[in-house]
């Protein structure tokens, strides 16, 4: 089917990011936040909404909004207020969730994002503290639904985008830039698979010039960064094809099956709900004084935007290595211990990193913190480069090695006697032979043909096995045909 | 301040309370007066005043992060009208 | 005298004495308790827990480790979690609930050795004047059987009053422990709010609810706010002050006393035998050194309006964890979701507690949060700024507890506005969170009549001192109901 999306419809995208903070235990009570223990086995009487139990906030749940809060120049408020937010379901053990209202802890702040090579700024509206819900398993028990309460309690920092996103890759890389951050402030574990990072997408279109919003349906509950594309793009495309059926966007919330690559509508959200929000009477007012807030100012961690200039400044990158260096903590970490402990050249370093590992990493499957490779022993076999002991050839079978096995760089050249050769005598020796050996092109090459020297460097390397310096046997071949 | 049946039903609603048809009239009829005794309000210019959430002035305490709870889940789960295999049992939720 | 008229300080010296052990005087009580099962006062007696409670507390009384309250019979107001122990909040909803930890005054008054003869009957989650709400059946006033106790710490009230046990906690929402003890004729404490813990103490209304003592005396009250006060890191509301010894300051003179009179408080609506008791009773203080002003406080008469739109409000969320799910009533085979939910709800709770959780959720609403909500704690602000304001000129406030004594038995149990209006006089106190008692005052046609003090933020002290001044020159307090003495 064909839509006039381009021509006439102006697509509108509003994300709320949900993260689960990192913290030891829970945002109210005293239970363990670790994911994957057997059900119910880490909610504790304040997590089950037993009779007269009483929140009380964990300190470092705060702490971490604070610091998102300054990493997108938010207004941290200095007075902020719990609310309950009621509604009745089975994972909600209280009739109630604690959230936040109307005095979220993170004000107004914005993101910049960059899509096909423009910035973009997206405005953050806010980003407020509240618990997690429990879970709900509906398989094998006939007909009837398990309810596991160990995730009710765990900390979520919900942010919340103003409706700046014009396409499903703009939202995707703002998506990914929320994720970055969080995993950069060591606020989140931001794993996806665990439900640690999951987002609601708001989609609406209008036609194009129009200042009103279109009517906006929520997806709901999207974990990963490809199924939130594919979703907002069929969302979109359903609602052009109704309005342009003469149909009308009813709003509601719908769920995307990523098997059908599909969002349907939500039949337990179908009746509009009244969450009668009032502050919480078990909590006080949070109040963050200037002090609280100089003080996790000053232990913020460098932040990407600020990472990657410095890399190009320090390092001397270009623009794509500083990016992808800088796109998560832990890579750009890794990167600097190379550089330090090899030595070598930055450059070299980042083209290693960019390259070799990050290759080694796809096709593994796996994050840079289980590389098999340590950036300390990545830096010593880089060291040997930076020495002449070996040439990025042989690097490279080294690198190999090294992913498979145990053991240093050193190690592995010695054992498998991949030095360079730097005894000049051999290496004459080889090319004379060479020279000996091969008449026809000899004359070739003295009669004009330049081409025929990249045969001489060939046959040069290849009885060297790779291991002679490609610039002594350039020089000394030279030399010997003039 | 006077409510009518329907909106008693839609409260109930709201609430999750079943109640008995047969006695939405008296609800509605008590409901209607509570809401004109609480009327007495109006008469009251609160224009300038703070809504007051705490009698007391206090501040949010904090806690540290730190696990304090064990696993007490037998003992938790023994007052449990339906539990299977850890879980808290109910009719089938539809998404 | 029997030992059914012994203060916790004379049964304490007994207990050194060797005059009873510990475990004689709880049999002792548990017998009386089951002579009277038609005051209804209890829903649980907690026999084996309190022979071996008693069993320690004579223990603790002879290697020296005991304190005041180690080895006295007490009994808890079945609204405070007691671990192994039933906990039904009058409620059918927790008929079948047995308590999986305890709450904070329990922890607190078990530590101190005092000895738990079981759990006392109430109107369901605190939610009534008269005990009528009560699951468990109303119980019955001892000075007339055919009256109300009052509510909703009404067992806890007709128990201290029959003698049926030395002293109860109870708590008050708006007047829960004040009221009945005036219609009982016993001492009752409503704390400053944050004083005692709200941890296990199961929540009606969360910026209202606070537990305190109901004892015979002033001086037994000081020694179980003792026990039960203080500062609580499980509720965020409690309040971090220190806890003064309470005992200490009883006997201070009372001279250059400032008690001031809320003219809004004597009027019309006020019975005027009661008027005329309670003027006797502050003419004592008089007496004593006291200088009387009268005071204003206009916005009183707004603290009915205010507090049926607060205490619904948080009464609707609070309540909402009772959905048959974890623990509690579970209706039989519901056909879905929502018929659990409704049924298991709709049949568990009482008609007064589903009024005010329609009330709350009304009030809530889309729509008319402002008009209802935000404008009810407006109006708390000015209630609270009033008390503020008189206090600043006086040391305490003297008025009356109730506007009449004990009401018949269904006398207004149908009529939820009359029964809301006798809590007129107690009411705007828990809105302001200031600490007020109700002291036995005098008699009006043989029905106790109990007289109000409050005090500022934290002035327990300043209370009971008062309190205890009046005590030893009058002995309302002493009176015991016919057939109880």
């Amino acid at each position: 089917m064909e839509y006039s999306t381009e021509q006439d419809w102006e697509i509108v995208i509003g994300l709320e990011i949900h993260t689960q903070l990192a913290t030891q235990s829970k945002i109210f009570s005293g239970a363990s936040t670790q994911y994957g223990a057997e059900p119910n086995t880490q909610a504790c009487a304040v997590d089950l909404g037993l009779p007269g139990v009483l929140p009380v906030l964990n300190e470092e749940a705060v702490s971490m909004a604070i610091k998102f809060g300054l990493a997108i120049d938010a207004e941290i408020a200095p007075y902020s207020v719990f609310a309950r937010k009621n509604y009745f379901y089975p994972d909600l053990p209280k009739g109630y969730q604690i959230s936040q209202m109307d005095l979220p802890i993170v004000g107004k702040g914005h993101l910049d994002i960059d899509v096909d090579g423009v910035t973009k700024r997206v405005g953050i509206t806010r980003a407020h503290l509240e618990e997690d819900a429990g879970k709900s398993l509906h398989e094998d028990f006939h007909g009837l639904t398990g309810i596991d309460l160990n995730r009710a309690g765990t900390p979520l920092l919900e942010i919340v985008s103003e409706p700046d996103m014009r396409s499903a890759k703009e939202a995707v890389a703002y998506m990914r830039k929320i994720h970055e951050l969080v995993r950069y402030l060591g606020i989140s574990d931001g794993n996806m698979q665990e439900g640690s990072f999951r987002c609601d997408a708001n989609v609406s279109v209008r036609p194009k010039g129009q200042q009103e919003f279109g009517t906006r349906t929520e997806i709901k509950n999207i974990n990963s960064f490809r199924f939130i594309e594919k979703a907002i793009n069929f969302e979109v495309e359903r609602h052009i094809e109704i309005i342009e059926g003469g149909g009308r966007i009813v709003q509601e919330t719908r769920l995307y099956d990523a098997d059908k690559d599909q969002t349907r509508s939500m039949r337990s959200k179908e009746e509009a709900n009244d969450y009668r929000y009032f502050p919480d009477p078990d909590l006080l007012p949070v109040l963050i004084d200037s002090e609280l807030l100089a003080s996790i100012k000053a232990n913020l961690p460098e932040l990407p935007t600020a990472k990657k200039q410095r890399f190009k400044d320090q390092y001397l990158l270009d623009d794509e290595s500083a990016t992808i260096l800088t796109s998560s903590r832990d890579l750009a970490d890794y990167f600097e211990t190379v550089v330090a402990k090899s030595g070598a050249e930055a450059k070299l370093c980042a083209n290693w990193v960019t390259g070799e590992v990050i290759a080694a990493l796809n096709k593994n499957g796996i994050e840079i913190t289980e590389a098999p490779i340590s950036p300390d022993r990545l830096g010593g076999l880089l060291l040997r480069i930076n020495d002449n002991t070996i040439s990025g050839k042989i690097a490279k079978q080294v690198f190999e090695t090294m992913w498979q096995e145990p053991g240093g760089a050193d190690e592995i050249i010695a054992s498998k006697g991949l030095q360079q050769i730097t005894d000049t005598g051999a290496i004459e020796a080889i090319i004379d032979q060479i020279i000996a050996d091969n008449p026809d092109q000899v004359a070739q090459y003295r009669s004009g043909k330049d081409k025929v020297f990249s045969f001489f460097v060939g046959q040069a390397m290849k009885q060297t096995q790779g291991k002679a310096s490609p610039a002594e046997v350039n020089k000394m071949l030279k030399a010997k045909l003039q | 301040m006077s409510l009518c049946n329907d909106d008693v039903n839609k409260i109930a609603h709201l609430a999750r309370l079943a109640i008995d048809p047969q006695d939405v009239d008296q609800y509605t009829q008590n409901l209607s007066s509570i809401l004109d005794l609480i009327a007495q309000m109006n008469t009251l210019d609160t224009d300038q005043v703070k809504p007051m959430a705490h009698p007391l002035d206090q501040i949010q305490r904090l806690r540290p992060d730190l696990v304090t709870e064990v696993d007490q889940r037998e003992l938790f789960q023994a007052i449990a009208p339906q539990i299977e295999a850890g879980l808290y049992l109910v009719p089938k939720v539809i998404e | 005298m029997s030992i059914f008229q012994l203060s916790i300080t004379e049964l304490a010296q007994g207990l050194r004495d060797g005059e009873f052990s510990s475990v004689e005087l709880t049999k002792n009580y548990l017998e009386r308790i089951k002579q009277h099962p038609e005051l209804n006062c209890f829903v649980t007696l907690t026999e084996d827990h309190a022979l071996s409670a008693a069993n320690l507390a004579d223990q603790r009384l002879a290697n020296g480790t005991a304190e005041i309250l180690t080895g006295i019979p007490i009994a808890q107001k079945d609204i405070f979690c007691t671990l192994g122990v039933k906990t039904t909040c009058g409620s059918k909803m927790l008929d079948n609930f047995i308590a999986p930890y305890n709450a904070t005054v329990v922890e607190k008054l078990n530590a101190s050795g005092a000895v738990m003869l079981g759990k006392l009957n109430m109107d369901e989650f605190a939610m009534g004047s008269s005990n009528e709400n009560s699951y468990y059946g109303p119980v019955k006033n001892p000075w007339n059987t055919q009256t109300v106790p009052g509510g909703s710490s009404g067992g806890s009230a007709a128990a201290v009053a029959a003698r049926l046990i030395v002293a109860t906690t109870g708590t008050d929402t708006g007047g829960s422990i004040r009221q009945p003890a005036a219609f009982c004729g016993i001492t009752g404490l409503k704390p400053t709010y944050g004083r005692v813990s709200r941890y296990g103490m199961i929540a009606y209304a969360s910026s209202l609810d606070q537990g305190g003592p109901m004892a015979r005396s002033a001086e037994d009250a000081a020694i179980l706010l003792q026990s039960m006060a203080g500062f609580d890191p499980k509720d965020s509301t409690s309040a971090n002050t220190p806890v003064p010894d309470y005992r200490a300051d009883l006997n201070k003179p009372l001279d250059g006393l400032k008690i001031g009179l809320p003219k809004e408080f004597f009027t019309a609506d006020l019975n005027s035998d009661i008027a005329a008791t309670l003027e006797k009773a502050i003419n004592e203080f008089t007496k004593l050194g006291a200088t009387i002003t009268d005071v204003s406080m206009p916005n009183l008469q707004m603290a009915i309006p205010a507090y049926y739109i607060i205490a619904p409000a948080e009464c609707s969320a609070n309540l909402s964890r009772f959905d048959g799910v974890r623990y509690g009533y579970r209706c039989a085979n519901p056909a879905n979701l929502a018929d659990l939910y409704t049924r298991s709800r709709g049949e568990a709770f009482g008609t007064e507690v589903k009024r005010r959780i329609l009330i709350g959720t009304y009030a809530l609403s889309a729509g008319y949060y402002d008009a209802y909500y935000l404008k009810a704690q407006k109006v708390r602000r000015l209630i609270s700024d009033d008390f503020k304001k008189a206090l600043a000129e006086v040391d305490v406030l003297m008025g009356p507890v109730t506007p009449s004594t004990a009401f018949d038995l269904n006398e207004k149990s149908n009529d939820p506005i009359q029964m809301y209006l006798s809590d007129i006089y107690t009411i705007a106190i828990n809105l302001a969170g200031v600490p007020a008692m109700s002291i036995p005052a005098g008699f009006v046609d043989n029905m106790p009549v109990g007289l109000q003090i409050i005090g500022n933020f934290f002035a327990e002290d300043r209370l009971l001192n008062i309190a205890h001044q009046f005590q030893q020159v009058t002995d309302w307090h002493q009176r015991t109901p016919k057939g109880f003495e």
